[in-house]
């Protein structure tokens, strides 16, 4: 979409370093704990690098802040690449990427709020982060705060029934301080027998459409251009017109790792040496 | 006590979220178009700021509780004991049991009494599915009083409530205004031959069934449990010592509820013979209130029936 913010192209050089590097904690952390998922965090990557570097109002200090901004990772399996966002914004040390899965760690395989500060919603069954962001921006409204309220889904739990109760409720209450983020990678696990073959791209109805139905403000990203992100994010806070955005995000699961892009057998699986060396050596620019 | 007029458990339950709501500035009310039947409609027509509609859709109004527990609302959810615990239980079980966020769930016309709408709206295993997830509390009146009384103390309590509400108006056996406390069983009725255990509008009828037991010469002691979790195993143990025999009674399954945690509580610190009333691994049906008790065994005859049975395994 066409931005109205310029965006400073040494910041945008600096956010992609920072996905970049946060890819290869990704990776690191998964290699180590030999389990976890890998394809939908670096599909997302991008797009929480952008959050919590550049959009979101938020201290990592005082991660209970009451006017941060709120994030709900609604698609929960992912994880990983929160953890490595949160580390790199200051949350807490990169090192303790290292217990990711393991037991008695604070970073839990889905996100769990008790567990660790920083963490706005526990998530992991899908279909649900929606409905406490509506329940946030409710509260925000009613409290007089000015914070907003970021969900981000993965296309596949757009299949469960709860996603349209919470977007229905939302336009109703005319949530303009919350914006969902759709990471529409086209890859399920497993997907759908018609589909032809396990894995392959599994497209959806009209997934803008549907959206926009409920009545939502709708608007859609390449969700790995970094600036786009920002522009198209920036956007959705403004001009609503009291009505929730939904911001759909194209992407490609596994993206930035050529042999796990858009292959799904990459979604969940532990990475042996071989192919983490080979994934950090495309990372650092290296010709596979 | 001798058991008072009959008033109304649902209207207690509206009444009282407009007292709370005057005390306390955070307490919310999400509806999930029930509000007429569940009465939530008497919070709504006094205080309407307070009241949220959250449409037919149960799961989304458990997270919406849930996003508004987390800037520090008290939010009660409001729904039948039947869709609530079973339609949002996957909800429940992770934003909000999991998390143990403030979120109070009030189950409005638990056990089969519901108005003649049949087996989809009644509740026979809300205490067991409820009793079953870590971190929740579980609360089950005996009357309108101590709904009232129950509703204050939840507020007072930070973490996930359940509240088992029941339709119709049913005589008061507990006194009004009592200071409820969370986790305690209260002694009804003093007796020593047997003692029988209730909970929520079922005591009302074990209280019955102690009055009928003594016309036949038998002394029924009656402890009334409305906190179903945590339980008060000292009050439990303390009754099988005193009587040598328990009765449970409960308007809800055999299984997993009352009757349940206590065989549990007393077979580990105290093994005590026991019977249970309640509903037989069976669903219920449409029917009118009397019928329905009679049927499915909940009435005070059954309660003396079984007391009586297990008098004679006791005695032999």
């Amino acid at each position: 979409m066409a931005g109205e913010s310029p965006v400073d192209e040494r910041r945008l050089v600096e956010l992609r370093s920072l996905a970049s590097e946060c890819r290869r904690l990704i990776l690191g952390a998964v290699h180590t704990a030999q389990a976890g998922h890998l394809g939908g965090p670096l599909s997302a990557v991008d797009v929480l690098v952008a959050l919590y570097f550049e959009i979101m109002h938020l201290d990592p200090r005082r991660p209970d802040w009451p006017e941060r901004d709120r994030f709900i990772l609604s698609k929960g399996h992912c994880s990983i690449a929160l953890y490595a966002v949160l580390a790199q914004r200051g949350y807490f040390p990169i090192e303790e990427l290292a217990t990711f899965d393991a037991i008695d760690s604070r970073l839990q395989g889905h996100p769990d709020m008790t567990a660790l500060p920083g963490l706005d919603m526990s998530t992991g069954s899908l279909g649900q982060g929606l409905s406490p962001g509506v329940g946030m921006a409710i509260g925000a409204r009613r409290r007089g705060l000015d914070f907003r309220t970021y969900v981000l889904l993965g296309d596949g739990e757009l299949q469960e029934g709860q996603v349209w109760e919470a977007a229905f409720v939302a336009a109703r209450y005319r949530l303009a301080n919350l914006v969902a983020i759709v990471d529409h990678n086209l890859l399920p696990q497993y997907a759908w027998p018609n589909a032809g073959q396990a894995g392959q791209l599994v497209s959806q109805p009209d997934i803008a459409g549907r959206w926009a139905a409920f009545g939502w403000r709708v608007l859609e990203m390449d969700g790995h251009s970094m600036r786009e992100i920002i522009q198209t994010v920036r956007h959705a806070c403004e001009d609503t017109q009291e009505r929730p955005t939904a911001i759909v995000a194209h992407t490609i699961k596994g993206k930035g790792v050529s042999f796990m892009e858009n292959d799904f057998s990459w979604h969940t699986r532990a990475l042996d040496d071989e192919h983490y060396a080979a994934a950090l050596r495309e990372l650092d620019g290296v010709a596979p | 006590m001798t058991p008072g007029p009959l008033l109304s458990p649902r209207v207690a339950f509206g009444e009282t979220l407009v007292a709370l709501a005057e005390h306390y500035p955070d307490l919310l009310v999400l509806d999930g178009d029930l509000a007429s039947s569940t009465r939530t409609d008497i919070l709504h027509a006094a205080h309407p700021d307070r009241f949220l509609e959250m449409g037919i859709a149960e799961q989304n109004m458990v997270g919406v509780a849930a996003g508004l527990a987390t800037l520090g609302f008290v939010p009660w959810v409001s729904s039948f004991a039947a869709f609530i615990g079973s339609r949002d239980l996957d909800q429940i079980r992770v934003v909000v049991a999991q998390p143990n966020l403030n979120v109070k769930l009030a189950g409005a016309y638990s056990g089969l009494l519901t108005g003649a709408t049949g087996k989809t709206h009644q509740s026979v295993d809300d205490l067991a599915i409820f009793r079953a997830l870590p971190h929740m509390t579980v609360i089950a009146p005996a009357d309108a009083h101590e709904v009232e009384a129950a509703m204050w103390a939840m507020m007072e309590q930070d973490g996930p409530t359940y509240l088992r509400l029941t339709r119709d108006p049913s005589p008061t056996v507990t006194p009004r205004g009592r200071q409820f406390q969370i986790g305690r069983g209260y002694v009804l009725r003093e007796g020593t031959d047997v003692a029988l255990i209730g909970t929520g509008v079922q005591t009302v009828r074990a209280l019955e069934a102690a009055a009928l037991l003594a016309g036949q010469g038998i002394s029924a002691h009656v402890l009334h449990l409305p906190t179903i979790k945590p339980l008060d195993a000292a009050a439990i143990v303390a009754v099988a010592e005193r009587t040598g025999g328990v009765v449970t009674a409960e308007e809800h399954s055999i299984i997993g509820g009352l009757g349940s945690a206590v065989a549990e509580i007393l077979a580990e610190h105290r093994p005590t013979p026991m019977q249970r009333v309640g509903l037989r691994d069976v669903f219920g049906e449409s029917g009118q209130n009397a019928q329905l008790l009679e049927k499915y065994g909940l009435t005070p005859v059954h309660i003396v029936r079984a007391a009586r049975d297990l008098l004679q395994t006791v005695r032999g």
